[in-house]
């Protein structure tokens, strides 16, 4: 399966970037790990694809403040070596270890998940439970969109035409579990949870369980009481859809096993 | 706005300098571009790992890089890795523990089992299927991979 033709720009600033996005039809091109299967099997045919891999400025990772700014570069692979994502926000780097393989963690890039979102992928989840705040910029100046109002639905954001991702913001602090139940190494998930506690405060978010990662709010109230009543709760926050391989209640079986395995982590009971 | 591009890269250590459609993936440039054929282009969807070359000394699938995305980059091949020597206990391996069949795999299956000797020389059994996860053998079941891995791994190769 081979691409339809495209034409192909390579900007070396973010205004360039914006003035060619304003063409009809232009995709953004990071890391290419999602968007060119996509184009191999004829899924999407752009016109143009404008690559932002020379933008050297969107190759960082920051502590700014009490948050990590990771830039639109930054690959599965930076983010599961980088020393300043383990130490302030570890829940980034277990969750690059369950996506795909070593050479395609290589190339794909967070922010490029987070613009997708997939939802059985791993950083939406995280970004939700880490109450992530994402940075859009565009033509009209930049703006920052808490994850709460950017995942819309299926593939579905809040990114509108001719805006890139630039980078997002991880509140650094507090302690997190990642688990994930795929078929198979580097598979996608059946189910997966990015808990993550701070001052108190817990925040569940399941991925694989419906059109977008979910925040389980009641489980987490619940989590106060018993593990158990968490799992009963868990009922009220998820209803997942079936899958190739799982039923609905198959899925919201395994979220509870992920849901007492990640709070038996933290000593709950 | 261009559908072909003026690019030059390095690709076994010799400096290439093509016009390049941009829609042709990095595997396909080399097979068919440079009759590099070692690398193989087998699902074309970043699932089966046959296409896995290295870039800028890191493996990458072939088929999920434009060509053009390569430009001022080092790249290199089963050929290059081959005639250097770099991958020569891994191929012995894989000769005496029958770790090929059709052989289809195996330019990926040896990048790939080169990049875990580089980064974690003391993996074991586990470690060795996790690194090699995304890399298709039709053939062989993979016990004799993890095998002559192994082997090479822990000296016994």
């Amino acid at each position: 399966m081979k691409a339809a033709s495209f034409a192909y720009a390579r900007p070396g600033t973010l205004e360039e970037a914006f003035g060619l996005l304003q063409s009809a039809d232009a995709r953004v091109l990071a890391g290419g790990q999602s968007l060119i299967p996509s184009l191999n099997m004829r899924l999407a045919s752009p016109q143009l694809l404008v690559d932002i891999g020379g933008i050297a400025s969107l190759d960082c990772i920051e502590l700014q403040g009490q948050s990590i700014r990771i830039g639109a570069l930054v690959t599965h692979a930076q983010v599961e070596s980088a020393a300043e994502v383990r130490k302030h926000v570890p829940m980034l780097a277990d969750a690059a270890t369950h996506i795909a393989h070593p050479a395609i963690r290589n190339r794909g890039t967070l922010d490029g998940s987070l613009a997708l979102a997939d939802p059985a992928a791993e950083y939406p989840a995280c970004a939700l439970a880490l109450d992530a705040t994402l940075i859009i910029r565009g033509r009209a100046g930049e703006r920052k969109v808490p994850v709460a109002s950017f995942f819309k639905g299926l593939f579905e954001t809040d990114l509108k035409s001719g805006e890139v991702l630039v980078a997002a913001e991880f509140p650094a602090g507090g302690d997190s579990v990642f688990l994930e139940l795929a078929r198979r190494q580097g598979d996608y998930a059946s189910v997966g949870l990015a808990a993550h506690r701070r001052d108190g405060a817990l925040r569940l978010a399941f991925f694989g369980v419906g059109d977008r990662p979910i925040l389980a709010t009641h489980a987490a109230a619940e989590a106060k009481t018993s593990i158990g009543a968490a799992q009963q709760a868990l009922a009220k926050d998820l209803d997942p859809p079936a899958d190739l391989y799982h039923s609905g209640a198959t899925k919201l079986h395994l979220a509870r096993v992920l849901l007492a395995r990640a709070l038996a982590q933290w000593n709950m009971k | 706005m261009e559908h072909e591009v003026d690019t030059t890269l390095t690709v076994n250590g010799v400096e290439v300098r093509r016009r390049i459609s941009a829609r042709q993936h990095l595997v396909d440039f080399l097979r068919d571009e440079l009759g590099l054929t070692g690398s193989h282009a087998g699902c074309e969807h970043g699932v089966c790992g046959a296409c896995t070359v290295r870039v800028d000394g890191e493996i990458i699938r072939g088929c999920l890089m434009l060509a053009v995305q390569a430009s001022g980059r080092r790249v290199e091949t089963i050929e290059g890795l081959s005639d250097s020597g770099e991958l020569a206990a891994l191929q012995r391996a894989f000769h005496a523990r029958n770790a090929l069949q059709c052989g289809f795999c195996t330019p990926g299956m040896l990048l790939a089992a080169r990049d875990l000797q580089l980064k974690n020389p003391q993996a074991g059994r586990e470690e060795i299927r996790a690194h090699l996860s995304g890399n298709y053998c039709r053939c062989t079941g993979y016990q004799a991979i993890v095998d002559a891995i192994e082997d090479v791994l822990h000296g016994k190769g």
